[in-house]
């Protein structure tokens, strides 16, 4: 319990170290909130890119000529990145009822459902019949998929960050923030991916093209 | 609990008024405030305080401080060095154009210096060293001891200065950019910019990005978890209001110059086609990239520098600001405006009529809150009783800028008009205004107002006034003329001009006012270097002001306050009820520990006492290692990037790694 010198301050006021916060409180949780709003900024203005490219171009978006994308690999990845949210969210709530070893385990999950998305993702490249200097269609396809990619690699080396502390014990029933504020970027570049997918991969499908 | 339930009863602005009132009609528009360290425990305890808050005193200490106050010093004084190179090149501009045909400078050299000073100006000076007044004064306005992320606001100092290096070793390289400061392509590209020069540009504002993006984020998390116990949303100072929606403008605006300088440089470097009309890309998406960026920009330099006069104004009129809820809201309003003008910028690039008569419509309605606000000030004025100090003779000489930039802002918002001074001197000297007007000028206003809090000593206030009779002539001197020439048709970046078509003699009025007003600059740097040492002590409150920081020794000591204040009202320090309370130091204490008090969001209710990093050597690391990454990109040289992203990686761990056992 605090002593209090003077009035002013309720006495019951806790006191937090790193990590031993709940979420909503925390400025760690806040400041990634924050992060994430200017990351998805970043997509949106890609995906605007894209979408304005593909206004202005005059002959169907991807361009005649260019095949469609081909869809059962992003939507195996799809259900994969998308899934692996469940064990992140599994996993939080063991450590927050005092179970590391369903921690690692959902992280674990997770992190090998991530890596499968990678995979898939560079399958996927390496059957494209275009490269990024094809032309601005097949840059902005690579850009946007890859800044994509970059991010679920990030968001991997954080994964298999916490999986060394968990191991090293540094998480508990009460000491759960860091998994909760990596667990919000998760499942932020899984939401992404689902605009990714709905106007890059399904757009073509969905609008008419010129050819 | 009792004492909050009496701080929550205390909300009502009727009370306000009528303290207000009473204060008027008695002719005392201020009470003392209890001087610092009142209290005897936290005199007692702050020795301690200061063994736990001081960094080092060796170089260690020097590189791996989180002090917010030395932070934010560095911010300042390396934005004013820039703010001296930008101006440098300014006048080496103005020397060029003083007489028709001059050839002091080649075209190539003149596009350089151009393309620098608006880079430097804009993106070096300005909003690096408001940034600086905000990591400075944000937290003791507030009541805090630190930011919320202090170890990430070195970070993003460390990467402000290194970029800006990165940027300026582009004239060691003999490369520099010459594309000006917005960079339109296809100039910029790689077929019409084939040398290095524009590389630097678009990488050192990449790397830039990342220090604004942790700044904003910084400040956004400060000021929302941070405040002292009762200064609810709604008696917030409002140059924090203003830094708040700066930072969420910052926020949103900086990811468009992001993909915009990471378009082009890829289209550079690895050649893909987004602005290659040839191949499907579309030069104008770079347009309105750069200024979806752009104008918010604009505010984001401006609103700073509203809330520094927003700061002033009350002060040196000795009364409460009048129609603070209308301030704060027209803050707010004019930065979601500004994110739905940016077509401006480009009214002459053959847009459909529709969308550019939308965009002039917006363009007009953003005067509202803007005018809203000088009349605010005014009233304040008016109403008040001004005391005719320095900091007061710059905010008078921004009033007076600001409305002539204003008025020029809603002449070239009309379509018909704009089309026909658009890329003529009469643009520069609209921005000029606002910016120089609107920006710097309360900059130094600030200076004055500020610095004897950061230094412990006053400005002279009769090199004052001449800085500023200096600042005011020579700055109207300077860019009035800009308005007519550009009527007359002289287009703007354009190296020279022919003799006998009337640009002759506005021309050199217009270098003879960048030298005084270069001089102005000049006796403010002697003043500074003079007062640091021979100026009367400041004490704690040489202005008898409103806010927080004044509450505290100038400079303050390392934990800011002894003791956490409890906020009653907007003017705490005009507050005979804000009375001072206090944390338990010496139990901190003997836990080795350095905290701050976070609170609720809305109405800043004690939540709980936050641990604070203490200094740390990674920040710098990191910085360090960003470096690399991006000198990789520029050489090409994938060794270095490797280099770069590994050191990065080990950076961030260690960064990241708890500091203590598990509990």
């Amino acid at each position: 319990m605090r002593v209090l010198v003077r009035g002013g301050l309720p006495a019951e006021v806790p006191r937090g170290g790193t990590d031993t916060l709940d979420a909503g409180i925390a400025p760690a949780w806040w400041g990634m909130l924050l992060l994430i709003a200017t990351e998805a900024t970043i997509f949106a203005l890609l995906l605007s890119s894209y979408v304005y490219l593909g206004f202005a171009s005059g002959s169907g978006w991807p361009p005649a000529g260019m095949k469609r994308p081909e869809l059962s690999l992003p939507l195996i990845g799809t259900l994969l990145l998308l899934g692996s949210s469940v064990p992140m969210v599994w996993a939080e709530a063991g450590v927050r009822a005092g179970n590391v070893g369903r921690l690692r385990l959902g992280l674990a999950l997770a992190l090998v459902m991530g890596g499968a998305f990678l995979g898939i993702q560079a399958l996927e490249y390496s059957h494209k019949a275009f490269t990024p200097q094809t032309n601005a269609y097949g840059s902005l396809f690579y850009i946007i998929t890859g800044f994509h990619g970059l991010h679920v690699f990030v968001a991997l080396v954080m994964n298999a960050v916490l999986q060394l502390r968990a191991a090293l014990g540094h998480f508990g029933a009460t000491r759960s923030l860091a998994i909760s504020v990596v667990g919000l970027y998760w499942h932020f570049v899984g939401t992404v991916w689902i605009f990714i997918l709905a106007l890059v991969y399904l757009g073509p499908y969905l609008i008419g093209r010129a050819t | 609990m009792e004492l909050w339930a009496r701080v929550d009863a205390f909300s009502g602005s009727v009370r306000d008024r009528a303290v207000l009132l009473t204060r008027w009609l008695t002719r005392s528009n201020f009470a003392v405030f209890p001087g610092p360290s009142d209290d005897l425990a936290a005199a007692a305890a702050s020795p301690l305080l200061r063994h736990l808050w001081e960094a080092l005193p060796n170089e260690l200490g020097w590189i791996s401080t989180v002090d917010h106050k030395r932070i934010g010093t560095r911010y300042i004084v390396t934005g004013f060095v820039f703010f001296v190179l930008g101006g440098i090149e300014a006048l080496v501009l103005r020397i060029q154009l003083a007489r028709p045909e001059n050839t002091l400078l080649d075209p190539a050299t003149y596009n350089e210096l151009f393309t620098m000073h608006g880079t430097t100006m804009i993106f070096l000076f300005v909003t690096p060293l408001l940034s600086g007044f905000g990591n400075y004064f944000v937290p003791l306005l507030i009541g805090a001891r630190d930011m919320a992320f202090p170890r990430l606001n070195a970070l993003g100092y460390w990467i402000y200065v290194l970029s800006g290096a990165f940027m300026y070793s582009s004239f060691l390289a003999s490369a520099v950019p010459q594309g000006g400061w917005f960079a339109y392509v296809p100039l910029t590209g790689r077929e019409f910019s084939p040398e290095a020069g524009m590389d630097f540009w678009t990488l050192g504002l990449l790397f830039l990005g990342l220090s604004t993006t942790a700044g904003a984020i910084n400040f956004i998390v400060t000021i929302f978890k941070l405040r002292a116990p009762g200064m609810a949303l709604s008696r917030m100072p409002l140059f924090v209001w203003n830094i708040l929606v700066t930072a969420f403008a910052m926020l949103f605006a900086v990811p468009s110059l992001t993909v915009a300088a990471a378009l082009l440089e890829l289209d550079r470097t690895i050649g893909t086609h987004i602005f290659d009309s040839t191949a499907g890309g579309n030069p104008l998406l770079w347009q309105h990239l750069f200024w979806i960026f752009g104008h918010p920009d604009v505010y984001i330099i401006f609103m700073p520098a509203v809330g520094l006069v927003s700061t002033i104004v009350p002060v040196f009129s000795r009364h409460t600001m009048v129609g603070y809820l209308w301030v704060a809201l027209a803050s707010v309003t004019t930065i979601i405006f500004s994110f739905g003008v940016w077509v401006h910028h480009m009214f002459a690039t053959g847009l459909p009529p529709l969308a550019l008569s939308i965009f002039s419509a917006a363009s007009m309605m953003i005067a509202v809150p803007a005018g809203l606000q000088v009349i605010a000030w005014i009233v304040t004025i008016f109403v008040g009783r001004p005391v005719w100090k320095t900091p007061f003779l710059f905010v008078a000489g921004f009033l007076v800028l600001f409305l002539l930039g204003g008025l020029t802002g809603v002449m070239v918002a009309a379509l018909p008009f704009d089309w026909q001074v658009t890329d003529s001197y009469f643009v520069v000297a609209h921005f000029h205004y606002v910016l120089f007007g609107g920006s710097v000028f309360p900059i130094f206003g600030a200076f004055y107002y500020w610095l004897p809090k950061m230094t412990g000593r006053l400005l002279d206030e009769r090199l004052g006034q001449i800085n500023f009779a200096l600042m005011f002539v020579g700055f109207n001197l300077a860019f009035f003329p800009m308005h007519i020439a550009g009527m007359l048709g002289e287009p703007r970046r354009t190296y020279t001009y022919p003799a006998g078509m009337g640009l002759d003699g506005l021309n050199l009025l217009e270098t003879v006012g960048a030298f005084l007003l270069a001089l102005g600059i000049l006796i403010f740097i002697m003043n500074v270097l003079y007062s640091e040492r021979h100026g009367a002590v400041a004490g704690d409150d040489p202005w008898r002001a409103n806010t927080l920081e004044w509450a505290t020794s100038s400079p303050p000591p390392p934990y800011n306050f002894a003791t956490i204040p409890t906020v009653y009202s907007r003017d705490p320090l005009w507050d005979r009820q804000s009375e001072r309370t206090t944390i338990a130091e010496p139990e901190a204490l003997r836990l080795g520990r350095r905290e701050t008090l976070a609170s609720s969001v809305m109405d800043a209710r004690p939540e709980l006492l936050m641990r604070v990093p203490a200094d740390s050597i990674w920040p710098a690391f990191v910085a360090l290692s960003i470096g690399a990454l991006f000198l990789g990109a520029l050489a090409g040289s994938l060794a270095l990037a490797i280099i770069g992203a590994v050191t990065l990686f080990l950076g961030i761990s260690g960064w990241l790694w708890p500091a203590e056992r598990p509990l």
